[in-house]
């Protein structure tokens, strides 16, 4: 097989007030995959997403992205590989324009003149907020804030799009159009969610980690029809939403 | 929801006053109030002449005074310490209205309230006519410190975040029975802000984390200054 986007080997880490977060996780994820993880807060989600691009460094194990390993040396370039979108839109868009925000990530790259700003325009186009380039972040609605965050990582062109809590705080109609763009965007997707049912819709592959260990890894509908796996691990759907009645699963 | 419109100082306008470089605007302004610190406090009429400079100014900048009027009671606070003076002040007395005043307490309490008043209604217009962020590429284009500058920067841009925060923390507060304005309620108010102080430094811990995602080492790339 060829190698993983995301390789993680027995993953442990501990908070320096020593709190354990994560106990040897693995997890791979392939080229093109769209992966969805899940479990209940507290389960070490976050701090596993900090690791994938060197945030938070390993006490044990390895994370290695398309084969580099994620160590102080490598770092820009894991960090250009990692693009991670973060929950709050405001943590992530923090300067005087839409354009400055989306051109920092690149432009930290180095990019410079013509090319940064096609970049820029190109990241903005795959949001459909090209029209806001010259707008500040904050006169921007919540989920007009949310896709340019996404912009600002798309415009570093990752490898691997990590996404925390993609759908949170996002009105139905944001969140549709949010799933739209995921699934428009040729890049390998690694999605951290309570949403299960926009799990189901976005990744056909799921991962469950529970009190910082991966307790179960495969077709998001089966995880989801697992009435004892989820009761384990306070999972719970909708009311009234039955994955099994969905018609048309992604592939 | 979103956080409310920020630049609550500028007035849009495309006078020469708006369209000059902010660099020179800054320096100007400097300037300005340099020399009127520095006028000895009985020279009424360089005091004039000062007021008049800036009026002049504000009037080519067609900010209308009622734009800039309201926005001068953050000068209160000092105008009651100039008003306090001729009372406070020792020396020779005087009579002014009926009322036994100290004489140089007077003269320093006018030259304050005068001081004060241009130097409010300068950097008002100042604010008026320039966007925050043109104020800061002026500062970089000063020479000022790069860290000095990214740190107005990110106050201005989270400015806004913290206000809407409060605002909310207040509206939370009122919706459980507590006034947050009656001295009674404020030990609570107190921790309220302690509260909001420790989110805001929260707040600062991930920006700065999302940050370094995108490869921050240090300094802003001249294309994504603020």
């Amino acid at each position: 097989m060829s190698t993983p986007v995301l390789d993680v080997r027995g993953l442990a880490y501990a908070y320096p007030d020593g709190h354990q977060a994560l106990f040897g996780v693995d997890l791979h994820v392939h080229e093109g995959e769209r992966v969805a993880l899940l479990g209940p807060n507290g389960a070490g989600k976050t701090t596993l997403v900090l690791h994938l691009n060197g945030i938070l460094t390993a006490g044990a194990g390895s994370v290695s992205v398309s084969g580099l390993p994620v160590d102080k040396q490598h770092m820009a370039e894991i960090r250009r590989r990692v693009g991670i979108v973060f929950q709050d839109p405001d943590d992530q868009l923090f300067l005087g324009s839409v354009r400055q925000d989306v051109a920092f990530g690149p432009a930290n790259l180095g990019l410079r003149g013509a090319a940064l700003d096609r970049r820029v325009m190109d990241a903005l186009d795959r949001v459909g907020m090209a029209d806001f380039a010259d707008r500040p972040p904050h006169h921007l609605s919540f989920g007009q804030r949310r896709r340019v965050a996404v912009a600002t990582v798309l415009a570093m062109e990752p490898e691997v799009l990590v996404l925390d809590e993609p759908s949170s705080n996002l009105d139905p109609a944001s969140r549709r159009e949010l799933a739209d763009i995921l699934r428009s965007l040729d890049v390998t997707v690694l999605m951290v969610t309570h949403d299960l049912p926009y799990a189901l819709e976005l990744c056909p592959r799921s991962v469950v980690l529970s009190d910082g260990a991966v307790v179960a890894d495969g077709k998001t509908l089966d995880v989801l029809t697992d009435e004892a796996l989820m009761r384990d691990n306070r999972l719970e759907l909708p009311w009234g939403f039955d994955p099994r009645a969905v018609g048309s699963l992604p592939a | 929801m979103g956080a409310g419109h920020g630049h609550r100082l500028h007035f849009h306008g495309h006078s020469p006053v708006h369209r000059a470089p902010a660099h020179l605007k800054l320096l100007a302004l400097l300037g300005f109030m340099l020399v009127v610190v520095a006028t000895p406090h009985d020279w009424y009429a360089a005091f004039a002449a000062e007021a008049l400079v800036l009026l002049g100014v504000v009037a080519l900048s067609r900010v209308p005074v009622t734009y800039l009027a309201p926005r001068m009671v953050i000068e209160v606070p000092f105008a009651v310490f100039a008003l306090l003076m001729p009372f406070i002040a020792q020396g020779p007395r005087t009579e002014v209205l009926g009322l036994t005043v100290s004489e140089p307490g007077l003269h320093a309490g006018v030259a304050l309230l005068v001081k004060g008043t241009i130097g409010v209604l300068a950097s008002l217009t100042l604010a008026a006519t320039t966007e925050p962020q043109d104020v800061l590429r002026g500062l970089t284009r000063l020479r000022m410190p790069d860290l000095v500058v990214q740190i107005m920067g990110f106050m201005i841009r989270y400015l806004d975040v913290v206000t809407a925060e409060l605002g909310r923390m207040m509206v939370a507060m009122r919706s459980r029975g507590c006034e947050p304005r009656s001295p009674r309620h404020w030990p609570t108010l107190a921790r309220a802000m302690g509260a909001l102080f420790i989110r805001s430094y929260e707040r600062g811990e991930r920006v700065h984390l999302a940050m370094l995602s995108r490869g921050y080492d240090g300094r802003l790339p001249s294309e994504g200054r603020p």
